[in-house]
């Protein structure tokens, strides 16, 4: 068996809105290219993803829904039915083969739970996926289908195990969490800047699911200008507390890399230290709970040039127990290529620059506010552990 | 949500009793359906009177006292400590009317009859709930505010800077500022970039009070 697999296919870059839009696939091509010239991702690590197929896609989406991507990547819907989709929006506009492009991406998420359910290899990486947004019947926030709820689903109908999902973006994985939000067979847990102001505007701590998967939904939104200390203190603190009560069979974890200073769309402070720390605790839950099973997907990052191909590299590195390699300077190829096409300078090596930013005047308030939600957020299982902890003591006594 | 009217918000199937039923009947009925209110009808559907759990708890003697004294008690009719004067609501009135009468009277429930007849009932959570839609937080959004001179036209030019974004807004708010000179537009956009919309406003030479001031 292989330690871990990498899915790629250079069609991944079909998943296109047009020239100017944030979302940009070429970030995977970028981290590809980054591995292979540190030589740490080989040809035959790659695994080409298949599509996914009407039936997959129906586990969660609507057959109305598909029907009208397929027609919209066609020419073939009216705006005012597509808005009704969602599509043709400013956020996700109808381009070519939509339906084509983002069944790939879907497809290349289960074929990463295939290899892991199936034993081929312990982890699967999958950078194109992780569209955490995509809703039931609507397009929203750059996501046409939800790959990772499509695959969560398929993880629970065909292998029957129970689903820890982590989605460390800085908006709030919300297609993902309302998919599962009454199912106790999955535990999503969303650690993102507060949706005061950023979109979608969900994830308060009160939301924790419903019926029976009441006590199976996680968020922890974060004041903005929060920063690493903060960030990894309620990263660390969260995880290994909700994988600890959760016990589940496979990780799904989403690595959304837009928490960072550079990012343009929000407003947390995190440097490049995070993404080094995400995929090294999330490994070590993986082989402590699941026998490693873990399948990570990319997500947002729209700092394409200076933050997510590093970010992203981290994780593939962690995988193979290879981030040692992640030190000093990048490789000079990779900077030499990929310069004259960016529109601001290389960050040339894994480490971002010292100081990062000016220093926040409001770092003790916010970092106290940060503390308090955690605390609101883990309250749930925090007693639950207390009481139990009670019921065995007394059990002993009498 | 087509309307702001308590019609449209109301719940229709009101759990209510006779004023010859008993207390204990009232209180069987709270603990069961996990009311507060009971509505007290006539056999025509005429609104007589409500009850509430204060209502019992505040007639029940002290558990100090002797406990035969309860179950006289429960025995009684609702009639005997049912309030009379019922401050009611009608289909059509708009529901922020409604929020006015629950903070102006305290109160949390709100039976709503026409001729005197009980047609429907209504809560503080109902009323909240609507306000919760109405502030466009349950769709996904992304939050923008604009300080704007108070003058005619502000909202406008704002509205024509998302419009022509090609960006629909969920919700809009209009609050006062304590300067008298300045009003803030609250807007909830449907957008996960509101970034060229910040800059489009910036440009125009409002002033977006987000993201770059909370931190400072």
């Amino acid at each position: 068996m292989k330690d871990s697999v990498f899915i790629y296919s250079p069609l991944f870059l079909n998943y296109k809105f047009s020239n100017k839009h944030p979302f940009n696939q070429l970030r995977v091509e970028l981290t590809v290219d980054l591995l292979k010239k540190l030589k740490a991702l080989e040809d035959d690590e790659i695994v080409e993803p298949r599509f996914a197929t009407d039936e997959e896609l129906e586990l969660i989406h609507d057959a109305g829904y598909i029907r009208a991507v397929k027609q919209a990547g066609e020419g073939k819907l009216s705006e005012h039915e597509a808005l009704n989709y969602g599509l043709g929006t400013e956020d996700t506009p109808i381009f070519q083969n939509m339906h084509q492009a983002s069944s790939l991406i879907v497809g290349a998420t289960l074929t990463a739970v295939d290899h892991v359910m199936m034993e081929k290899s312990k982890h699967a990486l999958n950078l194109g996926g992780g569209l955490h947004h995509g809703f039931r019947g609507k397009a929203s926030g750059f996501c046409i289908y939800n790959d990772s709820a499509v695959a969560i689903k398929y993880i629970i109908e065909k292998y029957g195990a129970r689903v820890l999902y982590i989605d460390t973006d800085a908006h709030h994985g919300d297609g993902v969490q309302w998919s599962f939000y009454d199912e106790p067979n999955v535990c999503t847990l969303s650690i993102h800047e507060t949706g005061r102001y950023l979109f979608p505007g969900t994830g308060t701590v009160h939301e924790r699911g419903q019926g029976s998967g009441y006590g199976f939904a996680f968020n922890i939104p974060l004041d903005a200008f929060t920063e690493d200390e903060s960030w990894l203190k309620v990263y660390k603190e969260a995880v290994t507390e909700v994988a600890e009560y959760f016990k589940p069979d496979v990780i799904v974890t989403q690595n959304g890399a837009d928490a960072h200073y550079f990012d343009p769309l929000t407003h947390l402070h995190a440097s490049i230290n995070i993404y080094r720390e995400i995929p090294k605790l999330a490994h070590e839950i993986a082989h402590s709970y699941c026998d490693g099973k873990w399948i990570a997907v990319g997500g947002g990052g729209y700092d394409i040039w200076r933050v997510v191909p590093r970010a992203w590299s981290l994780i593939w590195l962690e995988m193979k127990n290879l981030s040692c390699k992640a030190q000093g300077a990048l490789p000079k190829e990779w900077l030499e290529k990929w310069q004259e096409k960016s529109p601001v300078e290389l960050i040339p090596t894994w480490e971002d620059p010292d100081p990062l930013y000016q220093p926040i005047p409001r770092k003790k308030e916010i970092e106290e506010k940060n503390n308090h939600t955690l605390e609101l957020a883990l309250q749930f299982i925090r007693q639950q552990r207390e009481y139990n902890a009670k019921k065995n003591v007394n059990g002993q006594t009498f | 949500m087509d309307n702001m009217i308590i019609e449209k918000i109301m719940q229709k199937n009101v759990l209510t009793l006779s004023p010859d039923h008993s207390i204990q009947d009232a209180l069987n009925l709270i603990k069961k359906a996990r009311i507060k209110h009971i509505p007290i009808i006539s056999e025509e559907n005429t609104l007589i009177g409500i009850i509430s759990d204060r209502d019992i708890r505040d007639a029940a003697p002290s558990i100090l006292s002797k406990n035969e004294k309860l179950d006289a008690l429960l025995n009684k009719p609702v009639k005997n400590i049912m309030k009379t004067d019922v401050i009611t609501g009608h289909p059509l009135d708009f529901v922020e009317d409604a929020a006015t009468i629950f903070y102006e009277h305290k109160i949390s429930c709100l039976p709503i009859t026409t001729n005197g007849k009980l047609v429907g009932i209504i809560t503080k959570t109902d009323v909240l709930n609507t306000f919760v839609k109405l502030t466009g937080a349950h769709q996904p959004s992304s939050r923008i505010e604009v300080r704007v001179p108070n003058i005619t036209g502000m909202l406008s030019e704002v509205a024509t800077v998302f419009h022509k974004g090609k960006v629909n807004i969920s919700s809009v708010f209009v609050y006062p500022e304590e300067n008298e000179k300045f009003k803030t537009l609250v807007f909830r956009v449907q957008t996960m970039n509101p970034m060229g919309l910040i800059t489009e406003l910036e440009k125009k030479g409002y002033t977006v009070v987000w993201p770059h001031m909370l931190g400072e």
